[in-house]
């Protein structure tokens, strides 16, 4: 191997140790981590949102063809979602827009990520895999707002 | 040794040309598909003759097609013709015929199920939702004809070596061979999905599939899958390239490296397509994450060789000063048409490896994972460098094989500058798209990109415009290179004598070295063979664990399973 080969080489490799340490950093340090592995959990069918804390509550969501159970969730600002996912058919996906939420929703298995609301508005939450004929109308949205007393969930059949 | 001629036969010759021009009519009904669904997508049409009003049967082509049986053809055609060419051994034509046969009705059975509307399930087709079975049988079929193409390229290398003790392997070959060794150890994994598991399930001998455990062993498969799409289109950079550009190959022992660090680290990755996926362990993601960084070094390595290949060359045409060679390249040379393939292919393959360093980056993937960004990177990769090149491929190819002169060489020459023009306007605007928050695989046209629905998203409509246009540019850049392919085929003939030959621009190597540790494949399979095991195992386990029950069929049509 010739010089400047050695020199591509090893800047090659730096910069994929320095990609590679930004990755741990933002897990460890940051706690911006993917979904991981859930066992500890009852499968569930229905979906249900109850509050755990002040600011926090848990969402259990499931994914059907061709909809969201909830399909709008509207929550006071600063709330804190404890978010599980799960299908009750086919595979579907889940992204919250302008949020880092996005999560598989798979038959057999449940999906976990946390997520905080600190701005009004709309998000939308659209499917985002292949699930059949009218995959693309399904969707739904968290609907965050200033002094909202009572959380609440709604559903389209 | 480089512009010697080989002689094949006239079987093995129509063989590779058959595998050459059915493809090739494969993929323009797939490109047509593509075409369609930029307009479905941006409600400029809600059906078309072909599939009617079903986007996702059209999607289902478009993938299947141009990204499953195109690639697979052109990958075993090109390994028949450059194995018997540098090893000056024809091969077994009568295990070559068979090989092909196999592997043009898989794909002829897939192609009708999927135009039948019983197959709407994407070239991914994960389970529950169900195929017809002989889909799942035509891609069997597929791809066990391209192992026996390359069961027949096994015994002339060992006979090769046996009478060669001593000299390395011709690069061509080990770039084929690694391309395959890759394809064969990651197509078992699909091999017992499809086997054990969807087509029993499709059959209804059994009930219920695990879905987690039928994905992941897709993405076993799904993301090698990938580099079988690119090795054959990195032999063409290695080998013919430098030659073309008026050079030789920087270093043939960094070629022989990048080959043996794919095989290493090209399988034992798959999860990072499943960051966001449930019930696989964080950890094991992060595991898969850090050999995807492993296996963007050989491409990196690539870059450099390639590039000091291309400025050795300039040099050598007279090009001076920093910058001076870059202006010295045959970027319009018609006589050297295939340069022009091949150096756009490269430009194109700078933002594909930007782009999937991007996606294997852990956490980040959260912010483009299924958004529109992801046919974005994949058709900066799949559908440039690859296509690019397997279309400068199959068009030398079956000008070599059938004797004929190349037509249309100026607008040949024209055609992957349009294209690139063309796929780098799509790509950007399904990229940006992507991080609007646009899904792929998505029929928008009907619902976000409609102004008459609750759905509406002002925001992504340029995107989606763009990706007309750019997908506009595309398919005239290929209808162009279609004509010109068939002006070649129905060509008159250079001469009718018997012994026509076939000849490929091989590169010599500017620093040859000795590369004693890199002329044996079956170390670098184990150690491929041990990662493997140590990548896959922990995520297998906790597939099983963290899954309940199992799934009955659906069809896309119906949300009440299909018994």
């Amino acid at each position: 191997m010739d010089k400047s080969e050695k020199l591509a080489f090893s800047l090659s490799g730096i910069l994929l140790a320095v990609f590679l340490g930004a990755i741990v950093y933002a897990s460890v340090a940051k706690d911006i981590d993917v979904p991981t592995c859930i066992t500890d959990m009852e499968p569930f069918a229905k979906d249900t949102l109850f509050q755990t804390g002040p600011d926090t509550y848990e969402l259990q969501m499931v994914a059907r063809m061709w909809a969201f159970q909830p399909s709008t969730v509207r929550l006071p600002v600063g709330s804190t979602v404890d978010l599980y996912v799960t299908s009750e058919d086919i595979i579907h996906g889940f992204k919250i827009d302008r949020k880092n939420v996005n999560l598989m929703a798979i038959p057999g298995a449940i999906n976990y990520m946390r997520v905080t609301f600190n701005e009004p508005g709309e998000y939308l939450y659209a499917c985002h895999e292949f699930c059949g004929a009218a995959h693309h109308t399904m969707a739904g949205r968290f609907v965050i707002e200033e002094g909202l007393d009572e959380p609440e969930t709604e559903e389209e059949i | 040794m480089s512009d010697y001629s080989f002689k094949f036969s006239k079987s093995s010759k129509w063989l590779n040309v058959t595998l050459l021009i059915i493809p090739m009519v494969l993929l323009f009904i797939g490109i047509y598909g593509g075409l369609m669904q930029t307009l479905f997508r941006a409600g400029i049409i809600t059906s078309d003759p072909f599939v009617g009003g079903d986007y996702y049967k059209g999607l289902t082509f478009h993938g299947v097609l141009n990204a499953i049986v195109f690639t697979t053809f052109f990958a075993v055609v090109i390994g028949n013709a450059l194995v018997a060419y540098s090893l000056k051994k024809p091969l077994n034509s009568k295990i070559e015929w068979l090989s092909g046969i196999l592997m043009l009705v898989g794909s002829v059975m897939a192609a009708i199920t999927i135009f039948m509307g019983e197959a709407t399930v994407l070239y991914t087709f994960y389970p529950p939702l169900k195929a017809h079975p002989l889909f799942y049988v035509g891609l069997v079929l597929l791809v066990v004809g391209s192992w026996v193409a390359f069961f027949n390229w096994i015994p002339k290398y060992l006979e090769w070596r046996r009478e060669n003790k001593g000299k390395k392997t011709p690069m061509a070959v080990v770039g084929m061979f690694t391309t395959f060794i890759i394809w064969f150890i990651a197509t078992l994994a699909v091999a017992v999905e499809i086997l054990f598991m969807l087509l029993p399930w499709s059959l209804g001998l059994v009930d219920e599939i695990n879905v987690m455990l039928a994905r992941t062993l897709f993405w076993f498969f799904g993301h090698p899958l990938v580099y079988f799409w690119l090795l054959p289109a990195y032999v063409m950079y290695y080998v013919f390239m430098p030659k073309l550009a008026g050079g030789k190959l920087y270093s043939d022992m960094a070629g022989r490296l990048v080959f043996m660090m794919f095989i290493l680290f090209s399988i034992p990755v798959g999860t990072h397509h499943q960051y966001m996926d449930p019930a696989i362990g964080a950890q094991w993601k992060f595991l898969h994450g850090i050999f995807t960084f492993a296996v963007a070094l050989p491409s990196l390595i690539t870059a450099f060789t390639l590039a000091a290949s291309l400025e050795h060359a300039g040099r050598n045409n007279g090009g001076t000063g920093l910058f001076g060679w870059v202006r010295k390249l045959p970027y319009f040379d018609k006589e050297k048409w295939m340069f022009s393939y091949l150096i756009t292919g490269l430009i194109i393959f700078i933002l594909g490896g930007i782009g999937g360093i991007i996606n294997a980056s852990y956490q980040m993937n959260t912010v483009i994972h299924n958004t529109a960004w992801v046919p974005g990177h994949f058709h900066l990769t799949v559908a440039g460098p690859v296509l690019l090149a397997f279309l400068a491929g199959s068009l030398y190819l079956v000008g070599q094989f059938m004797n004929k002169k190349v037509r249309m060489k100026g607008w040949v020459t024209f055609v992957p500058y349009a294209y690139t023009i063309g796929l780098l306007v799509m790509s950007y605007g399904l990229k940006i798209g992507g991080l609007k928050g646009m899904p792929r695989r998505t029929m928008t046209g009907t619902s976000y990109a409609n102004p008459d629905s609750l759905l509406y998203q002002a925001d992504w409509i340029p995107y989606i415009e763009m990706s007309v246009v750019g997908g506009s540019v595309m398919f005239v850049a290929i209808l162009i290179y279609i004509i010109a392919f068939f002006a070649t085929v129905f060509g008159k003939a250079e001469s009718v004598e018997e012994g026509a030959t076939v000849t490929f621009p091989i590169s010599e190597p500017l620093h040859d070295e000795e590369a004693k540790y890199l002329r044996n494949f079956t170390p670098y399979i184990i150690i491929a063979i041990i990662l493997i095991v140590l990548s896959y195992t922990p995520v297998i386990l906790d597939v099983l664990e963290a899954t309940t029950g199992g799934s009955l069929p659906y069809s896309p049509d119906s949300p009440i399973p299909l018994r």
